[in-house]
């Protein structure tokens, strides 16, 4: 039905997508096959529909799914035949190109670029192609100027969207190096294994992204996350608490209902029981190397807020301030909620390092009420004290009063313990959780929100 | 490469040839697929598929379902999802009161006769699922947001949806004549369970291209003028980019470009952006930002 290469090509793409953990079945496969029949080979981007289409489950996956369908079924093989351009007449017409906003056009660029400006190497096994070099050379982002005029130009002031043209230029622009990479991506799997590239240089979903290791962008990308996560987990609990209730017979409903067969009750209904709303106290690690971390998990569960009676939360360095009105709904933007929680509140004494002890201390004496036997209690951080002392005594007199309390950690399990983590420690006391990503997190908080 | 048809049982002639011709047809009744909308919809028809299309609020999810209905002049038939639907409202249900009569009328007869009449189809109350694969003639199903049904009717679409078969005790199991073409929508507030996706064509819609959804405007408010359009969609494009709480979505963009019309605006200008960015943005924090972002002060 489908010439022999397309299908060996076909399932060596679904074995790299399940290398990034998407669940693929054999059936999938078989409706990408018949996909493949139906629409032909004949248009790439209607064959990238056609795949996604019946490969994929759900919205994230498709930035997995693009930068490999373009390694496994490439736009062209080698370089373009034109000449080797020289930079300043690429650069011209990549201008004229952005001007226009014709994406077309800026592919055959980006492939230009690529292969005047991007081979490194010349001994076979060394050489490479690389992007980064490509758009070092090319300067794409110093077009700006000459990009603007050039559609000034062409047609005109337009008015009031004539405020928007500095925006739309450096997002075309960021289509253009987001192109170049695409392109030098395929250069190289033109010389290496295909399956090895696919696994290693496509990012994964952001959900799978270690907080520790993610960069600028990742987290602006998972911060994006929060609010759908937020609910996803909001109809969760909802859903707990309406299983759970369980009791005695709402006489009247149980009556109205029997109306339907004739005056037999034939469905009892229950009455339904006041939602006891439980409270929420967080202790979050806000030094430098946890707090894309905590961050994320103070805004979901910022996000969570209704579905609580009560949410404080405090964070720390190597003192520790309540944090709880930068949060505030709809107020917080959450971009600069670390800058602002650095510069509003009390986390430092005489040092930056963050101090543990020092700071549960202060909390255990200063909000000691916060915490009563309704309240469960979350610690995010890693639990690096710096080698001060870690002083169980206030973590134990916490555990003592709350209903409940978590500390979830965002290092591996491996690490736990290694050079100055006092996590073993604090893991005898209380209930301790592998934490990495946000995936993880999801899952936890899910298992472990009181209902 | 052409093959044979893909469908074995349940033949139901195919709608469209070519993903060319779902674009076309679909325009003619007034919705402007992208061309991963048409591909999608040419592979549900080919391979006999649900559509599961998931996307922001506001992008023509359940537009696409009735222009798919108007192309095949097929019945619309709709389940709308919500918290508590159940089988008795999905599925089927005895009309009990009317049974009751029936039994109450007949007051001589054996309960043998009784009990045969008052399980027939005269006393059924068919819903959405059990009415979209009764009958011969051509129908589309759409289930609108499947995610505000409860993990129990998933579990329910799952045998309708693969074996499009439905059992009733008393009946017994009625089985398609006819495949209809079904489309579920999702606005992702719950995960959809994996078994049911996989038995789904997935489709995500989201916001349209610049040019595309310049073509949207313009045949949904045709009286506007042309650079107006052009200068509507450019604007709703760069809130999107912004970081706000909702950004406007398709049917937002129209709504401002139908109260430009009314309010007689030929361009943009402070003023008439200002007055009415209410139209497009629902929190006043959004209102505020965006206004800061584009310079003009907000009240």
């Amino acid at each position: 039905m489908t010439a022999p290469g397309v299908a060996e090509r076909l399932t060596s793409l679904v074995g790299a997508l399940r290398a990034h953990g998407m669940r693929i079945g054999t059936g999938e496969t078989v409706d990408a096959a018949q996909a493949v029949a139906a629409l032909g080979l004949a248009d790439r981007e209607l064959l990238r529909e056609g795949l996604a289409a019946t490969l994929l489950h759900g919205t994230v996956q498709r930035q997995v799914f693009d930068p490999v369908f373009d390694l496994y079924f490439p736009r062209g093989v080698g370089g373009p035949e034109t000449e080797p351009a020289d930079r300043e007449d690429l650069r011209e017409r990549l201008s004229a190109a952005l001007a226009a906003g014709d994406v077309v056009m800026m592919g055959q660029l980006a492939a230009e670029a690529v292969d005047g400006f991007g081979g490194y190497g010349t001994s076979p096994g060394s050489e490479g192609w690389s992007s980064h070099q490509t758009l070092d050379r090319l300067r794409p982002q110093t077009l700006l100027a000459r990009v603007r005029e050039n559609v000034r130009a062409r047609n005109g002031s337009s008015g009031f969207a004539d405020r928007l043209l500095d925006d739309e230029i450096r997002r075309r622009i960021e289509t253009f190096r987001r192109q170049v990479a695409v392109e030098a991506r395929r250069r190289i799997a033109e010389q290496r294994d295909r399956d090895e590239l696919a696994r290693r240089a496509v990012a994964t979903t952001p959900d799978r992204v270690d907080f520790l290791y993610a960069g600028k962008l990742q987290l602006a990308e998972l911060r994006r996350t929060v609010q759908p996560l937020a609910r996803k987990l909001a109809t969760r609990l909802a859903a707990r608490r309406r299983r759970a209730s369980r009791g005695s017979i709402d006489l009247r409903r149980t009556l109205r209902g029997s109306l339907s067969t004739g005056g037999v009750p034939m469905k009892p209904v229950l009455r339904r029981r006041r939602p006891m709303r439980p409270e929420l106290v967080l202790l979050c690690d806000v030094s430098g190397s946890v707090s894309g971390f905590s961050d994320f998990t103070m805004l979901l569960v910022q996000a969570l807020h209704d579905q609580f009676s009560k949410v404080r939360v405090f964070a720390f360095v190597n003192r520790l301030d309540e944090v709880t009105r930068l949060l505030d709904h709809g107020a917080a933007d959450p971009e600069g909620l670390g800058a602002r929680i650095r510069a509003e509140a009390t986390l430092t004494g005489w040092h930056g390092s963050s101090d543990y002890g020092v700071a549960l201390g202060e909390f255990a004496e200063r909000y000691g009420d916060a915490v009563g036997p309704r309240t469960t209690v979350f610690v995010l951080g890693d639990a690096r004290t710096n080698m001060s002392d870690p002083n169980l005594t206030s973590v134990r007199q916490v555990a003592e009063r709350a209903r409940r309390v978590y500390w979830l950690n965002p290092e591996p399990h491996a690490q736990w313990g290694t050079g100055d983590s006092a996590a073993p420690e604090y893991a005898e006391l209380v209930e301790m959780h592998e934490c990495r990503n946000a995936r993880q997190l999801g899952a936890l908080v899910a298992r472990l929100l009181p209902v | 490469m052409s093959s044979g048809p893909i469908r074995a049982e349940l033949e139901a002639p195919l709608l469209f040839t070519s993903v060319d011709d779902v674009s076309a047809r679909l325009a003619a009744t007034g919705y402007l697929a992208s061309p991963a909308v048409a591909t999608t919809v040419f592979l549900a028809d080919r391979l006999g598929k649900p559509l599961l299309v998931e996307g922001p609020a506001g992008v023509g999810k359940t537009e696409l379902a009735k222009a798919v209905a108007e192309v095949a002049d097929a019945r619309l038939v709709r389940l709308q999802c919500y918290e508590g639907v159940d089988e008795s409202r999905a599925l089927y249900e005895w009309n009990h009161a009317k049974q009751l009569l029936r039994i109450s009328a007949g007051r001589d007869e054996t309960w043998d006769e009784t009990r045969t009449d008052i399980f027939s189809e005269e006393f059924l109350l068919t819903r959405p699922l059990l009415t979209a694969i009764r009958g011969d003639d051509p129908k589309v199903l759409l289930i609108d947001e499947t995610d505000k049904a409860d993990v129990e009717v998933e579990g329910l679409l799952l045998e309708v949806l693969s074996d499009f078969q439905v059992t009733v005790p008393e009946l017994g199991t009625i089985t398609a004549t006819r495949r209809p073409f079904v489309v579920l929508t999702s606005n992702a507030s719950r995960e959809l369970s994996e078994a049911l996706r996989r038995r789904c064509l997935f489709l995500h819609i989201g916001f349209p291209e610049e040019e595309l959804e310049r073509r949207i405007v313009r045949l949904k408010v045709p009286g506007l003028d042309e650079a107006l359009a052009g200068s509507v969609v450019r604007v709703v494009g760069a809130m999107r980019a912004m970081d706000l709480r909702k950004v406007p979505s398709v049917a937002e963009t129209i709504d401002w470009a139908r109260t430009l019309l009314a309010l007689g605006a030929d361009t943009l200008g402070e003023t008439v952006v200002r007055d009415t960015l209410g139209v497009l943005l629902k929190h006043q924090d959004d209102v505020l930002k965006a206004a800061a972002k584009l310079d003009v002060d907000a009240v």
